[in-house]
């Protein structure tokens, strides 16, 4: 174990030189700790703005052309609170941007890969501290370079948070949001850098800095997660970056990869082009399909995990899991065409492109089952971890089942950038993703603060973040049977749309309730700060190691060199003098017996 | 608790048909016309039945899992399970069966749409011709493609529509210009020759099943059989800028006889009228 020690050597050597300063210590950190909670608290703050955007965007379908109340106010003063044509499309490219590069991957890849990977796999910190510090950094000339793109005036970056060109190249295309656009590709660059460092990092400390006896096979599913998201980072990442640095050019020098020969929009300059829209779509989506597992699979690993540890029973089918969560991300670089089916792409390659993207399905049924296997036969505790992690499966079956339809290539010609698909990717993503993600914040707040958040106000957080959520997000599904179509402003001008309002002013309510409930979760994190009930290492009773580590962990995690025995799901194991069976703890009959490796 | 929070997972497969069933079946205030609008086009069943078919196969693996799920909640919840866990580590041969029976499900459905996807998109409507060895159905055959009874050019923010005029060949001086308004014959086979003049557009027919990105640098066609006469949307499906949401254009499918009529009208207005379109392009 010679990475171990190179490890300590290296904690050694950082602790003397960052002892004294506040700004070293809390600021520009190195502990991978630190590191994590830097990320959660930054994403937390984008996820209120995030919600506050998707606000607008219902308030407009809800009550279209009339004064936003409150919201309006603060988020586009310039507008007097009423939401302009231009301003939409603003709204729902922000919604999006935000939510996925500023909220989900930065939270799951950032704050908890952050925080768990050295914890769970008996580490002292990341292979690369200090790259691990840049990581986090090289997200703040992201926040304000999509901040600016948000305020630039008169009009935001508009193209949508896919950024299609001709509309995102050709400045007379988006009147009002030129520069904003530029501004908008380059944040998304640095929020690429950010994640590529991250996920270097990841990679490297979870195959070098295992503690002694925790083989690939003992890994927690969390950090199998963690794992396979940071080798599709690593692949698909630089498809994104060098493509946004395409569009930067085509934007900036007049390049021409994504504008065909002599293309004029609005009286602009004849493009001098010979350059295909359609290659932006390829290029994104090899990134952008990927990225939908780099936006699942880490929330998978950890719902996993939770669900074990509550339902007091080891995860049924541990390798198949480990090999699902594998074949989907294998599958998933070669099915991103769906995206793609009624682009003009080549129908002939539509039919392939469908044929792997049915397959896909399958790794995720067989997840599906597994966790219904895991709670079978339990002993289940209702704590709120649990609760959101019962619905992230429950949530997943919906956006996993719809995701077939739109597979299913006739199907998609008709429900293809309408409801139904705003629906699917919900579910997937809030439903599942951010659900889960309000699970593992619960889960691991003991463990980040040493005190244990409020379980009563968790409780209705979950119910009433559970009944809003299926409030708002059902009923897109039949929107999106009726053809109804996304970022449209005004949609009920069109005969076959008009007699929807009534429903949307449902879902608009719906989802002012739900981000309204968030203010429970906002209360409950911060009192509980300072208020919450004093923890021990491991409240819930919990096998994997970060649990055998003070709460919080000081400086180098571990007290002592943890030495791994089992695997983390060992839950009723009849050795065991508890319900659990830590991973740290000698067997009984052989205590001296040596861990393979 | 765990009594609640059980019959709360339950709610979802309860609801979630609820809604669905409600959806389709009610035609009353709040849910009249809550479903696939009508369908106008001859193929555009074959789509219906596909949604539909894979809605029926979900719906059952949905509620299924989510029973599931209700029923082990409701079952080993731990304040009543008193006894010891299962304490088993999962099943092969289980995993074995719900890796096959779903895979060959998925399979099925894959293979089982590949013609409706080719007629839609890939087989173009035209006469089949024997080649050089004078016998059809030979591989040296020849397809003579039908000719696009109109092209339709997306731009911010309209629909612009030139038909063919007499000598029946689009892009000629003899074409006849329409914006946002596009009439097409019933029971015929029409084929669109689709395109964009900017950005990206989407050329949606709701009531014809009917979608396909225009993109600028390529012409496309579209084609389907209109079965029943009336007056329907044609909506922009691609974001296109600020002005997206007012693309918005009608489609008149009406007998040959009042198709010919219109368009002799519309050849005769503008020739008439002073603000005739200028070659463009
Ligand atoms: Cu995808
Ligand atoms: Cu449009």
């Amino acid at each position: 174990m010679s990475s171990i020690t190179a490890g300590s050597h290296a904690h050694e050597h950082e602790s003397s030189a960052t002892h004294a300063s506040f700004i070293s210590t809390y600021v520009f950190s190195r502990d991978h700790k630190i590191i994590g909670l830097q990320f959660l608290f930054s994403t937390l703050l984008w996820f209120f703005v995030g919600g506050l955007l998707a606000l607008g965007i219902r308030w407009q379908l809800a009550y279209p052309w009339t004064n936003m109340p409150i919201i309006g106010k603060m988020l586009f003063p310039g507008e007097g609170g009423q939401i302009s044509p231009e301003f939409y499309t603003t709204l729902f490219t922000m919604h999006a941007t935000v939510m996925i590069f500023f909220v989900i991957i930065p939270i799951l890849a950032g704050a908890f890969g952050n925080y768990l990977i050295p914890l769970m796999i008996g580490a002292d910190d990341m292979a690369f501290p200090t790259l691990n510090m840049l990581s986090y950094w090289f997200m703040w000339p992201a926040f304000f370079l999509i901040g600016a793109s948000f305020f630039t005036a008169p009009y935001g970056a508009g193209g949508g948070w896919t950024s299609y060109p001709p509309l995102s190249v050709v400045n007379e295309a988006a009147p009002g949001s030129a520069s904003a656009q530029t501004l908008w590709l380059l944040g998304i660059t640095f929020v690429g850098i950010s994640s590529m460092m991250g996920s270097v990092n990841y990679m490297t400390t979870i195959i070098q800095m295992r503690a002694p006896g925790m083989t690939m096979f003992r890994l927690p599913l969390t950090i199998w997660g963690m794992f396979i998201t940071a080798i599709l980072q690593a692949f698909a990442l630089p498809v994104l970056t060098a493509a946004g640095f395409m569009q930067v050019m085509d934007r900036l020098l007049g390049t021409g990869f994504f504008l065909p020969e002599g293309l004029i929009v609005n009286n602009s300059i004849p493009a001098s082009g010979g350059g295909q829209p359609l290659l932006w779509q390829h290029l994104f989506w090899f990134y952008s399909h990927p990225a939908v597992y780099i936006m699942i699979l880490p929330a998978m690993g950890m719902v996993s995990d939770i669900i074990s540890c509550f339902a007091r029973k080891p995860i049924f089918g541990y390798k198949p899991m480990v090999y699902s969560i594998s074949g989907i991300a294998g599958l998933g670089f070669i099915v991103w065409g769906h995206h793609m089916f009624v682009s003009g792409m080549n129908p002939v390659l539509g039919m392939t492109f469908m044929v792997s993207t049915m397959m896909i399905a399958l790794p995720s049924a067989v997840k599906v089952f597994n966790w219904l296997g895991t709670i079978w036969g339990g002993k289940i505790e209702f704590t709120t971890p649990m609760l959101f992690s019962l619905s992230f499966v429950s949530m997943f079956i919906i956006g996993g089942l719809s995701g077939i339809f739109m597979a299913a290539t006739p199907v998609d010609i008709f429900i293809h950038d309408t409801y139904f698909i705003v629906a699917h990717f919900h579910y997937v993503l809030f439903g599942g993703t951010a659900m889960a993600v309000f699970g593992a914040i619960y889960f691991w707040y003991p463990k980040m603060f040493g005190r244990m958040m409020n379980e009563q106000l968790g409780k209705v957080h979950f119910f009433l973040t559970f009944i809003f959520l299926n409030g708002t997000f059902f009923t897109m599904h039949v929107l999106g049977a009726v053809g109804f179509p996304r970022r449209l402003a005004d949609p009920y001008h069109y005969d076959t749309f008009q007699h929807l309002m009534p429903m949307n002013r449902f879902m608009t309510w719906c989802a002012i309730g739900m981000v309204a409930t968030q203010v429970i979760f906002a209360f409950n994190f911060i009192s509980s700060l300072f208020f919450g009930k004093p923890v021990g290492r491991n409240p819930w009773g919990c096998n994997s190691l970060e649990w055998s580590a003070p709460s919080p962990p000081g400086h180098g995690n571990f007290d002592f060199q943890p030495v791994v025995y089992r695997g983390p799901y060992e839950y009723g194991h009849p050795d065991a003098t508890k319900n659990h069976y830590p991973q740290i703890e000698p067997p009984p009959e052989n205590p001296t017996e040596v861990p393979e490796h | 608790m765990g009594r609640f929070w059980s019959l709360l997972f339950l709610a979802v497969p309860v609801l979630g048909v609820g809604v669905f069933a409600a959806a389709m079946m009610t035609d009353s205030w709040p849910l009249h016309n809550h479903w696939l609008p009508r369908d106008v086009s001859e193929k555009g069943y074959v789509i219906d039945n596909l949604f539909n078919t894979i809605l029926y196969l979900t719906g059952v693996i949905f509620v299924g899992t989510s029973l599931a799920l209700f029923w082990f909640l409701w079952k080993y919840d731990g304040e009543k399970n008193l006894g010891p866990v299962r304490f088993l580590h999962g099943s092969h041969t289980l995993e074995v069966v719900w890796s096959i029976i779903p895979a060959a499900t998925l399979l099925f459905i894959a293979i089982y749409q590949m013609n409706a996807w080719a007629d839609a998109k890939i087989d173009r409507p035209g006469t089949r011709l024997a080649g050089a060895d004078g016998r059809m159905n030979t591989e040296d055959d020849l397809v003579e493609f039908q000719l696009p009874i109109a092209q339709v050019t997306g731009r911010q923010f309209e629909w612009r529509i030139r038909y063919a005029g007499r000598d029946g060949v689009v892009g000629t001086s003899d074409d006849v210009h329409t914006v946002n308004d596009l009439h097409l014959p019933v029971d015929e086979e029409v084929v669109l020759q689709i395109k964009s003049d900017d950005v990206l557009h989407s050329f949606f027919l709701p009531n014809c099943r009917l979608k396909q990105d225009v993109v600028p640098g390529m012409k496309q066609m579209v084609w389907f059989k209109p079965k029943e006469v009336g007056s329907f949307d044609i909506v922009c499906a691609e974001l296109c800028g600020w002005g997206h949401y007012k693309m918005k254009g009608r489609m008149t499918i009406q007998s040959r006889k009042d198709f010919d009529q219109w368009l002799t009208d519309q050849e005769r207005i503008q020739q008439e009228s002073s603000f005739a379109l200028s070659e463009e392009e």
